[in-house]
């Protein structure tokens, strides 16, 4: 029905509607992304998301539980009777076998770090308790050994160990 | 034809925009304010200003070894000196400088503990009564936001061209007119007939000219180290007074730079978006008598 | 509403949904099909520009609200928080800042529209004073959100306002309490503030909607004031109207823009920088601009009339300034709406324009020497012109020819 003219005409009249379409659409989305973006962590908390920690004010045997990004985290110094009654746990034993050479650092043995909700629902286990010498979750009694693996109890998991590396000797970066 | 009635209503609106825009200003006339503070040639002033790195460093330099000892600046954190867009310095510098200092922390053993970068700015005193108890009965007020709090204020027609020219800078030539404000000499004299109570210096440019802070900067009071460009600069009170005065506006405004680079993209976006608009309504309302 | 059903349900699914929840039909009939004079020029685009601002203000707002802490002790930290920590904080908190100016700057442009084309005139009186109180409900926003910062002027702004309630006779001081939440503004009034803030915006956006359905029973009036006579003189809203307002709101982002990115505080105050100190008080406590033509007028009654105080008359007139907005349907009660008819009117309603600017500049003046003289000429000016010249112009002044109709008038002015 058109002629020539018209439809070309028709063509041009398109291409500045989805020009401005697509501009706009642009522009609208540019938009949202920041108001999305500012629920991300703000400086200040990432700015705490990686700490330092100096351990060597931790006698043997002791432990301490430190803040890391708003999670509770234990320092364990740990006694060569620990190392030695962990590792010498078969695999085959555990519900979520880890070694405990994978839950160190080699050279750092001694030093168990971990983060310190109990796998099950979240509550903070009670150190140096429970059947095997490790920690005890007294919420819904879960058993934890020398090197926080779970060994009874609801607990699916062994405590977490967090992303963790020594700078120096004594000094530990976590995150 | 419509087109060009549309251009010129828009313009209208614009202009109408324009004027009652510039009612927003408060032209207040402050009481014994002294002369109007003289305006800087300031890097980062004007829509194209950013701040100078290197001014920055030394700002910072003064601000530490001079203000620092009195004033606070709760508002910074160490690490703030570290992100883009500020004094830039490296993370390694940052982190060395925050351990250099004592931060209270109740967990902490003896309730210190070395700063990091994380840590805010430390305060020289406890509270304001430790503070006012050092300082003679004054208060010397937190420099976090110290840029912006204070301004000038100029007369009809200047403060609506301000509107066009964006200027911003009122509070930090404030800051650089009273550091440079003392009149002769420490102690200061006032001029005759000025009554000046113990402990206040005359300040041409401080609201009540009895101020409560000894003149702070004096030519070579601080060596500058020197700067990562090679370049050195006078030792003088104009030098530290201008270098502390944009490093307070960065304190201010940390995110000026990166906040004029964004609106750069959105004003190109929208002049375009509203070409390609204009002409969309207009290819619309073609034939259509209105 | 229902006479133009324009709207078929074209498939089964929507013929279900129309038989029982006629959203599609709601929207086809008022967002899209809806008739609209086609002589509507720019001043017309501030309506669509005012629901965006409020649009804008709400999503910032809560936004805001999220990284906020509405206490004394925290509150202007939290406010730098936002600005220094929080992703994006500084342009998103510079946008709501400015955007309580621009959606001023627009409100007032449209006010100011409705009163030169006559907007308020039957049938459209309750649309005009839904608006009226939209705008007294955007200034209380307005007021409560300059607060929260918990800056210097936030305190001694509110302190100032809040001290109109005490001027209400013998049960003025109990009000004041109970507005404060104490003997003086506090933490309980920062607590009670941010909450209304947040709340009313909401209150707004549904009067908002009652002012368009309201306005969807007469229709839009138009510049030339004649009421549309038929298809002719009308273009569907969509896309008409949608794409002038879309193009109207783009333009009007452009100096939004520039405040935002370029001088986000030059329409504040430096000293709402400094904390809240209840012991200092700034040695001007100026209100934001928006609010200066009312504030002149409180201030110009410094004088006591018969048995009113000046503090109460103050309070009053500024009331009677408002209420002049209100009714005035009633004083104006010329047949013909448009201003571009009435020779006369047009140089009083120019007079009177000039007059409101002039009580916005004569609010941030220190009230001393000729700035009180002129405040209260300004201000009997602004209530000589609703109440004399409005009455008896509609009364008196010879109007100009009105066209028969909008197609006639476009017509008119396409051939000349």
């Amino acid at each position: 029905m058109a002629t020539h003219s018209e439809h070309s005409s028709t063509n041009r009249r398109d291409f500045l509607y989805v020009a401005t379409g697509a501009v706009g659409a642009v522009g609208a989305a540019s938009v949202v992304w920041p108001l999305i973006n500012q629920l991300n962590p703000d400086a200040s908390t990432l700015a705490l998301a990686s700490i330092e920690f100096d351990v060597s004010s931790i006698p043997e045997g002791q432990s301490v539980t430190i803040t890391w990004r708003g999670l509770p985290v234990f320092v364990r110094h740990r006694t060569a009777a620990e190392i030695e009654e962990a590792r010498a746990v078969p695999l085959s034993d555990l519900k979520d076998p880890e070694t405990d050479e994978q839950r160190t650092k080699p050279g750092h043995e001694q030093w168990l770090i971990m983060i310190a909700n109990c796998t099950h629902l979240g509550c903070i286990p009670v150190g140096e308790a429970g059947d095997f010498d490790g920690w005890f979750c007294p919420c819904h009694g879960s058993h934890y050994d020398s090197a926080g693996r779970i060994r009874r109890g609801p607990a699916p998991l062994n405590l977490v160990v967090p992303p963790y590396e020594f700078v120096s000797d004594t000094l530990v970066q976590i995150g | 034809m419509t087109g060009a009635i549309d251009m010129f209503k828009s313009k209208i609106i614009i202009a109408a925009f324009a004027a009652l825009a510039g009612l927003a200003s408060v032209p207040a006339i402050a009481a014994e304010a002294g002369p109007r503070p003289e305006r800087q040639p300031w890097s980062f002033a004007g829509i194209f200003g950013t701040y100078d790195t290197n001014q920055l460093q030394r700002g910072f330099q003064v601000f530490r070894e001079v203000c620092a000892s009195c004033h606070g600046a709760h508002l910074i954190s160490f690490r703030n000196l570290a992100e883009p867009g500020g004094p830039s310095f490296s993370e390694e510098q940052v982190k060395a400088l925050a351990a250099e200092y004592q931060i209270a922390d109740p967990t902490a053993e003896g309730g210190l503990r070395p700063g990091i970068p994380a840590d805010r700015w430390p305060s020289p005193f406890a509270n304001e009564q430790e503070a006012r108890a050092a300082m003679n009965g004054a208060l010397p007020p937190d420099l976090s936001v110290m840029a912006k709090a204070r301004g000038v204020s100029d007369p009809f027609p200047t403060w609506v061209f301000n509107y066009f020219t964006a200027y911003q800078e009122g509070g930090v030539d404030y800051l650089h007119a009273l550091l440079t404000g003392y009149r002769d000499e420490v102690p200061a004299t006032a001029p005759e007939g000025f009554e000046l109570l113990e402990g206040q210096y005359y300040n041409e440019y401080f609201p009540g000219h009895a101020i409560g802070m000894a003149p702070p900067l004096a030519d070579g009071s601080v060596t500058y180290t020197p700067g990562e460009d090679g370049v050195t600069v006078p030792e003088t009170l104009e030098q530290y007074a201008t270098d502390v005065s944009a490093f307070m506006m960065w304190m201010a405004e940390p995110h000026l730079v990166s906040r004029k680079q964004t609106g750069f993209v959105v004003l190109l976006f929208l002049i375009v978006f509203a070409g390609l608009m204009y002409g969309t309504k207009r290819k619309l309302w073609k034939g259509i008598e209105h | 509403m229902s006479e133009h059903s324009t709207y078929t349900p074209g498939t089964a699914v929507e013929k279900w949904l129309d038989d029982r929840l006629p959203v599609v039909r709601f929207a086809k009939e008022h967002l899209m099909d809806f008739p609209t004079p086609k002589n509507l020029n720019y001043w017309w685009t501030f309506g669509a520009i005012l629901v965006m601002c409020l649009g804008v203000q709400i999503v910032t707002g809560v936004i805001l609200a999220m990284h906020y802490t509405p206490n004394v002790g925290l509150a202007f930290d939290s406010v730098e928080h936002i600005r220094r920590d929080v992703n994006g904080g500084r342009i998103i908190q510079a946008v709501h800042a400015v955007g309580a100016s621009m959606f001023f700057v627009a409100l007032y442009i449209h006010m100011f529209r409705g009163l030169f084309y006559g907007s308020y005139k039957a049938p459209r009186e309750i649309i005009w004073i839904l608006g009226v109180l939209i705008f007294i409900l955007t200034v209380a926003t307005a007021f409560m959100g300059y607060i929260l910062p918990w800056g210097q002027m936030s305190f001694w702004g509110a302190t100032v306002i809040s001290n109109i309630f005490s001027a209400i006779p013998l049960i003025g001081e109990n009000i004041k309490q109970l507005v404060l939440g104490g003997f003086a503004v506090g933490n309980p009034t920062l607590n009670r503030f941010f909450s209304l803030h947040y709340l009313l915006p909401f209150v707004i956006a549904a009067i908002v909607a009652l002012h368009i359905w309201a306005l969807h029973v007469p229709g839009n009036n138009n510049p030339i004031g004649v009421e549309v006579k038929d298809g002719r003189d009308t273009v569907p809203f969509h896309p008409y109207y949608t794409m002038k307002d879309l193009f109207a709101m783009v333009l009007f982002m452009i100096p939004f823009a520039w405040f935002v990115f370029f001088a986000p505080d030059i329409l504040g105050h430096p000293d709402n920088y400094i904390m809240a100190n209840s012991q200092v008080t700034p040695a001007h406590i100026v209100p934001e601009w928006y609010l200066l033509p009312f504030y002149t007028i409180l201030r110009a009654i410094d004088f006591n009339i018969l048995f009113i105080d000046s503090k109460l008359g103050g309070v009053i007139a500024m009331g009677g300034a408002l209420v002049m907005l209100l009714i005035v349907p009633w004083l104006d009660t010329g047949k013909v709406r448009s201003g571009t008819f009435r020779p006369v009117f047009k140089w009083f309603f120019a007079l009177f324009t000039i007059n409101f600017v002039a009580l916005t500049y004569l609010g941030a003046q220190p009230a001393e020497g000729i700035y009180v003289v002129l405040a209260k000429v300004c201000t009997a000016i602004y209530f000589l012109y609703f109440l004399v010249v409005l009455p008896v112009l509609s009364r008196i002044e010879v109007t100009k020819p009105l066209p028969t109709s909008i197609s006639e008038s476009v017509l008119g002015k396409a051939n000349a």
